[in-house]
C-alpha cells in the first residue's frame, strides 16, 4: 500500500460551501491582514500559507469514498458515496475510456450516503471495465440495483456496460484481494456496518466508519483495539461530540474524536484520521474538532505520540 | 479506586479519588449504583466531587451520563464540581458542559441543587 486518497469525507449528506461561507473566509483573511504591509508577492504568499485550513481550505462536501493506492494496476476504493463521481472522472482522465480498468469496491454498508455516488460513476457505463463490489450485507446487490432505475434514476442498472460482480465477504475472515489482505469486522450501526482492515507490504490501514462505540463493556473495546492494532492509519467516524454520541444521539450509529483517540492509543496505531464529518459543521467547527482531538491526545498520551488529522476531499496520506 | 461517599440531608456527595479511566470506570459505576437505585424520596440530588480526579476517559464520562439519565428519570438532579483544569478541558472537548451541570466548588453545587443542604453546618467539608 502506498497512499490513501480521500474523495468524499462528509457524513450522511453532501454539503457545499455557500457564498456566505466564502465571504466569511475572505473576511477572516482580510481581518488578519489589517495593518500589515506586503513588500513582495512572496510575503503575501507566506501570509496566506500561515492562515488556518478553515480560512484557506475547505473540508469539502462529498460523502464517503476513499481510494487506496496499492502500487498495483487495479483500483481499490471504500464506499460509493458521492465522492466516487470525481474519483471516476479522474480515472477516466488518466486512462481514457478505451483502456479498461478493474475497480475493487469495499462497502461498509448500504445506507444512502454510502451508495448514492454509484449512478454517477462513469466507468460503470463503459464496456470492458471490471467492477467488483465486496460487502458482508446480504442485500448489498439489491440496495445498489434499486436506486439505479425508475423512479429514482433514469438509467436502469441493467444498462450499465461494465462487468459488475458482487462478492459476499464474511466478517472476521481474511481474503486476499488486489494484493491486499482484507478483513471485515462487524460494527455497531443501524442495519450493521463493517469496518475493513487492509494489510500489505508490512503496512496496515483500517477503514472504520459509521461505527458507534457504546462504551458498555471492555470486551467490545478490546475487539476494536485488536482490529486497530499497530495500524499505520485508522480512518475513524468522528461525527459527533462524545456527549451527543452517548446521549441525544445514542443509537444513531456514530462516534467521536475522543473515542477515536482512545482506541488508537490503546491499539498503538500511528495515525488517526477523523472522518465522516457532521454535515451541519462548517470548516471552523471541523477545525475545532481536530484541534481538540489533538489536545486530548496530548492529555491522554501514555506511549508514543499519535498523529491526528481530519480528512478533507482531495487529501492524500502516504503510508 | 477509592470513592468517598457522604450524605447531606437528601443530597449524596460522591468523591472519587484518582483517574477514572477504562480499567476503573466500572468501580465508579458500582459505587453509584446504590445511590441511583434508591427511591425518589431518598435522594434528590447527586454531587460528584471531582477535586481528586486527575483524568476521566470516555468510559468514565459514560458512567456520569448513565447516572444523569437515571436521576433525571425520577426527577433528581446531578452536578459535577471542583474539576481539575485537565478534567475541565476534557469536559469541554467532550461537550459535557452541555449535558451536566458543572460548578467550581462543591459548595456552589450544593447551593444550587439543595440550598437546605448547603446551609447545614460543615456541609462542604
Amino acid at each position: 500500500m502506498k497512499l490513501v486518497r480521500f474523495w468524499g469525507t462528509r457524513g450522511s449528506l453532501p454539503v457545499a460551501l455557500t457564498a456566505q461561507d466564502v465571504r466569511a473566509k475572505v473576511t477572516a483573511a482580510l481581518r488578519g491582514a489589517s495593518g500589515r504591509a506586503f513588500a513582495s508577492e512572496d510575503d503575501l504568499i507566506a501570509y496566506v500559507a500561515g492562515l488556518g485550513p478553515e480560512i484557506t481550505g475547505t473540508f469539502g462536501g462529498h460523502t464517503s469514498c476513499v481510494e487506496i493506492e496499492t502500487g498495483g494496476p487495479e483500483y481499490v476504493i471504500c464506499d460509493l458515496g458521492s465522492g466516487v463521481r470525481p474519483f471516476g472522472q479522474r480515472a477516466l482522465a488518466r486512462h481514457g475510456p478505451a483502456s479498461p480498468q478493474t475497480y475493487h469496491v469495499f462497502m461498509s454498508h448500504v445506507h444512502w450516503d454510502h451508495i448514492m455516488g454509484f449512478p454517477f460513476f462513469t466507468p460503470a457505463y463503459i464496456p470492458g471495465n471490471r467492477i467488483r463490489i465486496y460487502g458482508v450485507h446480504e442485500r448489498l446487490e439489491d440496495a445498489l440495483r434499486r436506486q439505479h432505475g425508475a423512479p429514482s434514476f433514469p438509467v436502469d442498472f441493467a444498462a450499465l456496460g461494465a462487468d459488475i460482480e458482487f462478492v459476499r465477504l464474511e466478517a472476521g475472515k481474511t481474503r486476499e484481494i488486489a494484493g491486499l489482505a482484507v478483513t471485515p469486522m462487524l460494527q455497531r450501526h443501524a442495519g450493521d456496518s463493517y469496518g475493513y482492515r487492509f494489510a500489505a507490504d508490512g503496512k496496515a490501514l483500517v477503514y472504520s466508519t459509521d461505527s458507534e462505540h457504546a462504551l458498555v463493556d471492555l470486551e467490545e473495546t478490546r475487539r476494536f483495539v485488536d482490529f486497530f492494532h499497530d495500524a499505520d492509519l485508522v480512518i475513524f467516524d468522528a461525527m459527533y461530540s462524545l456527549a451527543d454520541a452517548i446521549s441525544v444521539k445514542a443509537d444513531w450509529g456514530h462516534s467521536s474524536n475522543i473515542v477515536g483517540v482512545e482506541l488508537c492509543q490503546m491499539a498503538g496505531a500511528r495515525e488517526l484520521c477523523l472522518f465522516h464529518h457532521e454535515p451541519a459543521h462548517d470548516d471552523w467547527a471541523i477545525v475545532r474538532v481536530l484541534t481538540e482531538a489533538r489536545r486530548f491526545e496530548e492529555i491522554s498520551r501514555k506511549g508514543r505520540p499519535l498523529r491526528v488529522t481530519a480528512a478533507y476531499d482531495g487529501m492524500e496520506i502516504a503510508l | 479506586m477509592d470513592i468517598v461517599e457522604r450524605r447531606i440531608t437528601d443530597v449524596v456527595v460522591v468523591a472519587p479519588v484518582g483517574p477514572i479511566d477504562h480499567p476503573n470506570a466500572q468501580d465508579l459505576e458500582r459505587a453509584l449504583a446504590p445511590v441511583l437505585a434508591r427511591d425518589a424520596t431518598g435522594t434528590s440530588a447527586l454531587v460528584l466531587d471531582f477535586g481528586s480526579v486527575g483524568y476521566v476517559s470516555s468510559m468514565g464520562l459514560r458512567v456520569l451520563m448513565v447516572a444523569a439519565k437515571a436521576l433525571r428519570a425520577r426527577g433528581g438532579r446531578i452536578a459535577v464540581a471542583a474539576l481539575q483544569p485537565v478534567v475541565a478541558e476534557i469536559f469541554d472537548i467532550a461537550r459535557f458542559g452541555h449535558v451536566l451541570e458543572v460548578f467550581p466548588t462543591v459548595d456552589d453545587a450544593l447551593a444550587a441543587l439543595a440550598p437546605s443542604a448547603s446551609a447545614t453546618p460543615g456541609a462542604a467539608t
